[in-house]
């Protein structure tokens, strides 16, 4: 620290160093300006206030019906939602109870509730109501009727959104517990 | 130091040429209008002192066309077929004792179309003696809410004529927040309402002749001077304008104006907060780079 | 045939050369670009004039990120979305609007030293040439970029402008519409002057600027007295350690230091606009919607324009077009009506000294008169100016050729 105390002051004293110390300063403090230029660019290209606020749906869970899919949508994606019949839950508690932790309880329901884009590279997979699966036409691959990955080449089931549940109501977008649960369990992935 | 003589020569002929297009110019186009701190002096004083209890018994008579929300009484028709009859939708009344000057009020109660200068007005004088407008004032006031929100003034002023879209205000309330059919994209619920708000506007723009303007942005379409002294008076800015004169205190005014420029200009508190730092780094960048030519210059004069 | 040494490290300075001569290129367009040393902080203004059209150009493309060149949207994308609701859109705003008014001060003033100090003659009329028609697309840039926001002022400002084009008693009603691309300004006239604005007047202000720099390098750059420097005469006393008695300094680093040092000063003066004093680069008039059925009660070009918009309305329709002819393209014609072969500043000039400084205050004059409403004394005060206008050039090659040789 000392030696670059005298180092700049023996420099100063010759003129040529002065003048690239001056110089330095001076590019230092412009390149501190162009950082704060460049912060100000990365915000203009930030989402706007307008498209985050857009990014909850709220679900009536009381309108579906059992053993039908429809299709929402929350931030532009397609979102499954599917009431499973208490004949699905019994089978699942049989031959493959880990999937019932993907399951969204609400009220005395069950629900499957994903976002509707194969984890492979994103193509929506087509529902099989006969089959009970879900079969991604793009590579062909396929999920059980909880939306749990059965065959490759997806790396894992389909993704749950981020919910809050509200009474008889489902809201996307925000975090409940029983979804930072699932999170922490690694049921599902942040999205 | 002729460089100083020559800066002084380029300053003066570019602020003599700032003068001219901007201050001087303007000044030529428009005419100063003086204004009169919202005092309405060509009302005369009120000579009597309104009792609330009386003024409560004689508002039954306002409710006919008027809501008083804030005492649960509804309005006898909803915006739109109270436009369809009268032209324009009747105010809700809740505030009115917070923002109107009390002596305007008054007079306006006796003869609404003089007070406010309009052509037509479609509020016909509403009390029978200065004692009985001076006790429905004095009633107003009473039930008048302590704070009332930049939005709530504007609203209750000037929101049922004037829409402001930038904060999703129309003239018959709020813009609901909807949602579209996913199969078709159809979105019926926004519809009806647009329709709604089109039947309105429609009314309104044949009872006042134009449609008013959307004040989103008004705030730096007009200037200050020329805001306040238009809502203390409208003829005196627009002679002939069907705009009727409002009535507001000073403060009724002031929050109005806080209203406008949220949402018209709305970067103002961001712009007064970075533009002391953005100026300081060029003064001491000039400082750097001034040292810097120094070094470099050393030598050659 | 070029010499490549296969042994030379890929990217180090000897490879470089080899295949970029980045040694001559920095020897001819920096460190020995000999600038007089007899200037002064005038002599800034180009590079001023750089900076601003950089900050033009940066502030421009933030903005295009956002803006909708459509009649319904063009509006409320700039006066909400960017003002409120993009992250420091309304700074993007305020510098481009800002930009685009202080553009011209500078370029006004870096004109009229051209004209002050001989600068357009003797080698330099391409500079000069090179110079206005940087002015004719910086005018054409400033008023395409000012239909986009789609007030009050860009419609009727497209409506007036592109009238002119009927030629006044010739009628040529489909000219005008065929530039429009409608029988108003609307979709079609918006989108096109869209595209004038953010690519093809850009790309040929680049090209001209480039241009513009290229006529520079041979003559050099004039100097306050001008006289006709000896450049390698000079050069070598630099080169000689001689700094003191050389006439001459580097482009790199010495001109530049007094450069930056100008534009720190400037950029205080141009951001202290932006933050806190803007309306003259931003008129209200133009945060009105627009409205094809209400022209606003006053209206006026930008203040940039003033002195021409005065030049043409005293007159009637064809004699004001073709006096508003002249005013455009007389400029151009500046090295070959001024007769005498003097280089030197207009003080030393005789009555060349009275013209320049007439030329000056009736342009300011005019100025004035345009902004001002066209009724009684203003209108007079402007025919004055007007005719006066003419007077001086048609005077210039008269006065000139009378001039005594330096």
């Amino acid at each position: 620290m000392i030696n670059n105390i005298i180092t700049k002051g023996k420099a100063m004293a010759n003129n040529n160093g002065r003048r690239d110390f001056m110089g330095k300063a001076l590019g230092g403090f412009t390149a501190l300006g162009g950082l704060g230029a460049l912060y100000a660019m990365k915000r203009t290209w930030d989402p706007l206030p307008s498209v985050k606020a857009a990014g909850f749906t709220t679900l009536n869970m009381k309108e579906y019906k059992e053993g039908q899919l429809v299709t929402e949508k929350w931030r532009g994606k397609p979102i499954f939602v599917l009431k499973q019949t208490p004949a699905t839950i019994e089978k699942l508690k049989k031959e493959k109870p880990d999937d019932l932790k993907r399951l969204i309880k609400v009220g005395d329901a069950h629900y499957t509730v994903c976002i509707g884009l194969c984890t492979h590279l994103g193509c929506i997979p087509g529902f099989r109501p006969e089959e009970q699966d879900f079969l991604c036409a793009c590579h062909g691959g396929m999920y059980d009727i909880t939306a749990q990955v059965t065959k490759a080449p997806p790396p894992r089931g389909l993704d749950i959104p981020p919910f809050r549940i509200d009474g008889e109501k489902l809201v996307l977008g925000e975090e409940g517990p029983e979804y930072k649960k699932m999170l922490e369990d690694g049921i599902t992935m942040p999205v | 130091m002729k460089e100083l003589k020559i800066l002084g020569v380029v300053v003066v002929f570019t602020l003599i040429l700032y003068w001219g297009v901007e201050p001087f110019a303007h000044s030529q186009m428009h005419k100063h209008v003086e204004g009169h701190d919202f005092k309405y002096p060509d009302l005369p004083a009120l000579k009597v002192k309104g009792n609330a209890e009386n003024g409560k018994a004689l508002v039954a008579a306002c409710v006919g066309c008027h809501s008083i929300k804030s005492q649960g009484m509804a309005a006898p028709m909803d915006a739109v077929t109270s436009a369809q009859t009268y032209g324009v939708n009747p105010p809700d009344l809740s505030n009115m004792g917070a923002l109107l000057d009390e002596k305007f009020f008054a007079h306006f109660l006796l003869d609404p179309a003089k007070v406010t200068k309009s052509k037509h007005f479609a509020m016909p004088p509403s009390a029978g003696s200065e004692q009985d407008a001076a006790d429905i004032v004095a009633y107003f006031k009473s039930i008048a809410p302590k704070e009332i929100s930049p939005k709530e003034a504007y609203e209750t002023a000037c929101g049922r004529c004037h829409a402001n879209r930038y904060d999703h205000w129309t003239q018959i309330g709020e813009v609901p927040k909807t949602k579209s059919n996913i199969k078709t994209g159809v979105d019926l619920d926004a519809l009806a309402f647009k329709k709604k708000v089109g039947i309105y506007e429609n009314k309104l723009a044949d009872y006042m002749g134009k449609l008013p303007p959307d004040l989103s942005i008004i705030i730096r379409a007009r200037s200050e001077q020329f805001l306040e002294t238009f809502v203390e008076d409208p003829q005196s800015q627009l002679p002939g304008t069907a705009m009727p004169r409002v009535g507001l205190t000073k403060e009724g005014y002031e929050k109005v104006k806080a209203y406008l420029e949220k949402t018209g200009d709305p970067s103002k508190p961001k712009r007064e907060e970075l533009g002391p730092w953005v100026i300081g780094y060029f003064v001491l960048f000039a400082f750097l780079a001034f040292l810097w030519k120094k070094s470099i210059w050393k030598g050659h004069h | 045939m070029a010499h490549f040494d296969e042994n030379a490290r890929p990217f180090s300075h000897k490879w470089l050369n080899e295949r970029l001569a980045v040694d001559t290129l920095k020897r001819v367009l920096s460190t020995e670009y000999w600038i007089p040393k007899n200037i002064n902080f005038l002599w800034a203004m180009g590079m001023v004039l750089a900076a601003t059209f950089g900050l033009l150009l940066i502030s421009g493309i933030f903005l295009l990120m956002y803006y909708q060149p459509n009649t319904q949207l063009a509006f409320d994308s700039v006066n909400y979305t960017i003002m409120s609701e993009v992250g420091y859109g309304w700074l993007w705003r305020h510098i481009h609007g800002v930009g685009a008014s202080v553009v011209f001060l500078i370029i006004y003033i870096h004109m009229f030293t051209g004209i002050y100090y001989g600068s357009y003659k003797r080698g330099r009329e391409l500079i000069w040439l090179s110079g206005m028609l940087l002015f004719v697309l910086f005018s054409a840039e400033a008023f395409s970029g000012y239909m986009l926001p789609w007030g009050q002022m860009s419609y009727w400002a497209g409506m007036v402008i592109t009238n002119l084009f009927s030629m006044g008693g010739l009628h040529l009603n489909g000219l005008v519409e065929w530039i429009r691309g409608d029988y108003v300004p609307g979709q079609a006239f918006l989108n096109r002057f869209f595209m004038l604005h953010v690519l093809l007047v850009p790309l040929a202000i680049i090209g001209v600027i480039v241009l513009h720099f290229g006529t520079l390098r041979i003559p050099h750059v004039n100097n306050q007295d001008g006289e006709e420097i000896d450049f390698e005469e000079a050069a070598e006393l630099y080169k000689a350690g001689k700094i003191k008695e050389s006439k001459v300094i580097p482009f790199n680093p010495v001109f530049l230091s007094k450069d930056v040092f100008v534009m720190g000063v400037y950029f205080v003066i141009f951001f202290y606009l932006v933050f806190y004093h803007f309306e003259f680069a931003m008129d209200p008039v133009n945060f009105d919607p627009a409205n094809p059925l209400k022209t606003p009660t006053h209206i006026y070009p930008e203040w940039y324009f003033l002195w021409s918009y005065e030049v043409l309305r005293p007159f009637s329709t064809n004699i004001g077009l073709i006096a508003f002819a002249f005013a455009q393209v007389i400029f151009f014609l500046l090295p070959f009506l001024d007769r005498s072969p003097n280089v030197a500043p207009a003080s030393r000039r005789g009555l060349f000294k009275y013209w320049f400084w007439a030329l000056l205050i009736d342009m300011i004059i005019l100025t004035f008169m345009g902004k001002l409403p066209p009724e009684g004394i203003w209108s007079t005060i402007g025919l004055v100016a007007a005719l006066t206008f003419f007077g001086l050039w048609i005077a210039l090659p008269i006065i000139t050729s009378k001039e005594k040789k330096l």
